[in-house]
């Protein structure tokens, strides 16, 4: 037998086993401990040969009971729980989450709080954003963005810290205020960063946008239509990419969002990659807006000074006077007073709209308080895209819907 | 449209809406054999096209003890609309499922069931979501108790000191447990979670089928 033919004889047999497996359909497990998985997600896939037939995610790995633990402490108590929602942007789940709670005590903040709170709201948007445009980099194969986005996502993480005392769990907010006023020289310190910002920005949209690979891996993947994004309820960055111009700073603002001039970037395709170019675009906006708000920034209380059964008055008050001791002590003991009823706010995270609705009988202690997070509806829309695409695609997917299991599980 | 209007409209239309008192955004109770239909006339005629939230409340003591809350959004009204819909059996609750109107509620209805153990009826895949398959517990109704249930491998500190055999949930033991209520104080934080003691008795495990 000739080498030619031996070749020929192997090719044949081959073929005819593929015969024998065609229409098999595999089932494989993908996580809950993957790198592409971006958390403890897990994906049960049912696959043809490379192609997904059924996607189905099953979370809850990271479910921390936080309603049932709302349910019995305070509402100040309440704020660190926040933190651990969507870690990747704990300043923005304080905010929202002291939103709502204010909003049930009808109290209005004072302007400056309002200001310092979309900076930290921006900012953290920002950081989020570098984030998830980083690690999807790495997703679809190109490293080095995620070295650029980190770099600048540990300065703010040395500016969070200044502020808050935390890089990463932050709690910054209470109920009618935030924890302290800016430090001095702080909003110059953002300032500064804001230069250095831009610049990688566009380093890495020379890196990514225009590049051949990841345009490859990114164009006509995971598309969501406009309809399935309404249906599935999709909010924020993963919602704008399909081409629905809602953003909640916009339609419905909050916290003096209408006094800032920014524009809402929407996508049209609503693919992988229209998802990247909408990210990227928010932290240029963000970037303006922090700006903004740093040129606007008025002076006064950084408190609702007037709320006395709800804001813990400042310390060296409480040592010198006995009006302010107890009122520490009430607050301190039995939370800020609410009165009865059911509120429901959302407020525009990085990765969607965070809900919080809250039941209350009075008194110090929320009845119910119900978390929703966005994290969770973009989740619930996988097994509707999956079908049909590469398993190769499944991180690019993931990446793209940027979800923080934190907050799915909650 | 004014947002009375919609209610006034919404509460002549349907014999069973009736408002609901509210802090922020319009909301109307609805009886469970109204609201799939009155579901599908808000997406459809009142511009109503995004479901935002489903959840429920424990009302513990309150006959009817479970209500079903949904949160709608409007884009073009730029407003919610809250919908309650009160559970009509008490000890087994259910509900009626919108899956189809919204392929969103598919999760939300999961996890509703999950946390409180309310049926929804016509949904296509009613299991657990965030708990496991088999766990025959409600975590988010009342009488589920903070410190968790009773385990063969118990956190041995925790089972010495509360004679509970219990693996310790979070706030188990600690300075800042306190109650809702209107009351100041029961709203003080109490040293441990006395949810579950001699007096009263842990509840009774649900087997699920």
């Amino acid at each position: 037998m000739s080498k030619h033919q031996k070749s020929e004889y192997v090719t044949s047999d081959l073929s005819q086993r593929e015969e024998e497996f065609k229409g098999e359909i595999m089932t494989l497990n993908m996580g809950p401990s993957h790198p592409a998985t971006h958390g403890v997600l897990r994906l049960l896939l049912e696959l043809d040969g490379d192609i997904i037939q059924k996607c189905e995610p099953v979370i809850g790995y990271l479910h921390r009971g936080d309603e049932k633990i709302a349910e019995n402490m305070t509402y100040n108590q309440f704020v660190p729980y926040t933190d651990r929602l969507d870690y990747l942007a704990p300043l923005a789940n304080n905010v929202t989450y002291a939103i709502a709670v204010e909003q049930l005590a009808n109290l209005e903040v004072p302007q400056r709080c309002q200001a310092i709170r979309v900076i930290v709201c921006e900012l953290a948007r920002i950081s989020s954003h570098l984030l998830g445009i980083g690690v999807y980099g790495m997703d679809t194969g190109a490293m080095t963005v995620f070295l650029y986005t980190f770099t600048e996502r540990e300065k703010l993480y040395t500016l969070f810290e200044e502020l808050t005392g935390a890089r990463f769990t932050t709690s910054y907010t209470r109920i009618g205020g935030v924890a302290r006023d800016v430090p001095e020289g702080w909003l110059s310190r953002v300032k500064n960063f804001l230069d250095g910002l831009l610049p990688v920005i566009d380093e890495i949209d020379t890196l990514l946008t225009r590049n051949k690979i990841f345009l490859q891996r990114t164009e006509h993947v995971g598309v969501i239509s406009k309809e399935d994004a309404m249906q599935y309820g999709l909010t924020g960055p993963n919602l704008r990419a399909s081409g629905i111009d809602f953003d909640l700073r916009k339609r419905m603002p909050y916290s003096g969002y209408e006094q800032y001039d920014f524009e809402v970037p929407i996508g049209t395709v609503g693919d992988c990659y229209d998802r990247y170019l909408v990210r990227m675009e928010e932290v240029r906006q963000s970037e303006r807006i922090v700006r903004q708000a740093i040129e606007r920034m008025p002076d006064g209380p950084w408190y609702a000074e007037d709320a006395k059964k709800i804001f813990v008055p400042p310390k060296p008050k409480i040592m010198t006077s006995m009006e302010e001791l107890i009122q520490n002590f009430m607050l301190v003991t039995e939370g800020p007073q609410m009165p009865a009823g059911e509120v429901y706010f959302e407020g525009e995270n990085p990765k969607g709209a965070l809900g919080f609705y809250i039941v209350s009988k009075g008194g110090g202690v929320p009845y119910r308080l119900k978390i929703r997070g966005p994290s969770f509806c973009s989740l619930s829309i996988l097994p509707k895209i999956m079908p049909g695409h590469m398993a190769s695609d499944i991180p690019v997917i993931l990446g793209s819907l940027d979800f923080v299991m934190g907050e799915c599980d909650r | 449209m004014p947002r009375e209007t919609l209610i006034k409209e919404l509460c002549l239309k349907f014999d069973s809406v009736q408002r609901r008192s509210n802090l922020d955004w319009p909301a109307i109770n609805v009886s469970a054999h109204q609201l799939v239909e009155l579901c599908k006339k808000l997406r459809d005629e009142y511009a109503f096209d995004m479901l935002m939230d489903v959840t429920a409340v424990d009302w513990e003591k309150e006959r009817p003890r479970f209500t079903v809350i949904y949160h709608f959004l409007s884009r073009e009204r730029g407003h919610y609309l809250r919908v309650a819909c009160n559970c009509e059996n008490d000890d087994v609750p259910e509900a009626p499922s919108i899956v189809h109107l919204w392929g969103g509620a598919n999760w939300h209805e999961r996890e509703v069931y999950d946390m409180f153990g309310i049926k929804f009826i016509g949904h296509p895949n009613l299991k657990r979501i965030l708990m496991w398959e088999g766990y025959s517990y409600y975590p988010l109704r009342k009488e589920f108790p903070l410190a968790g249930i009773e385990t063969s491998l118990p956190a041995a500190d925790v089972a010495e000191e509360t004679q509970a055999k219990v693996i310790a949930a979070p706030m188990m033991g600690g300075p800042f447990c306190s109650k809702p209520g209107p009351y100041m104080s029961e709203a003080e934080p109490e040293g441990k979670d006395e949810s579950w003691t001699e007096k009263q008795p842990k509840p009774e495990a649900e087997v699920n089928e």
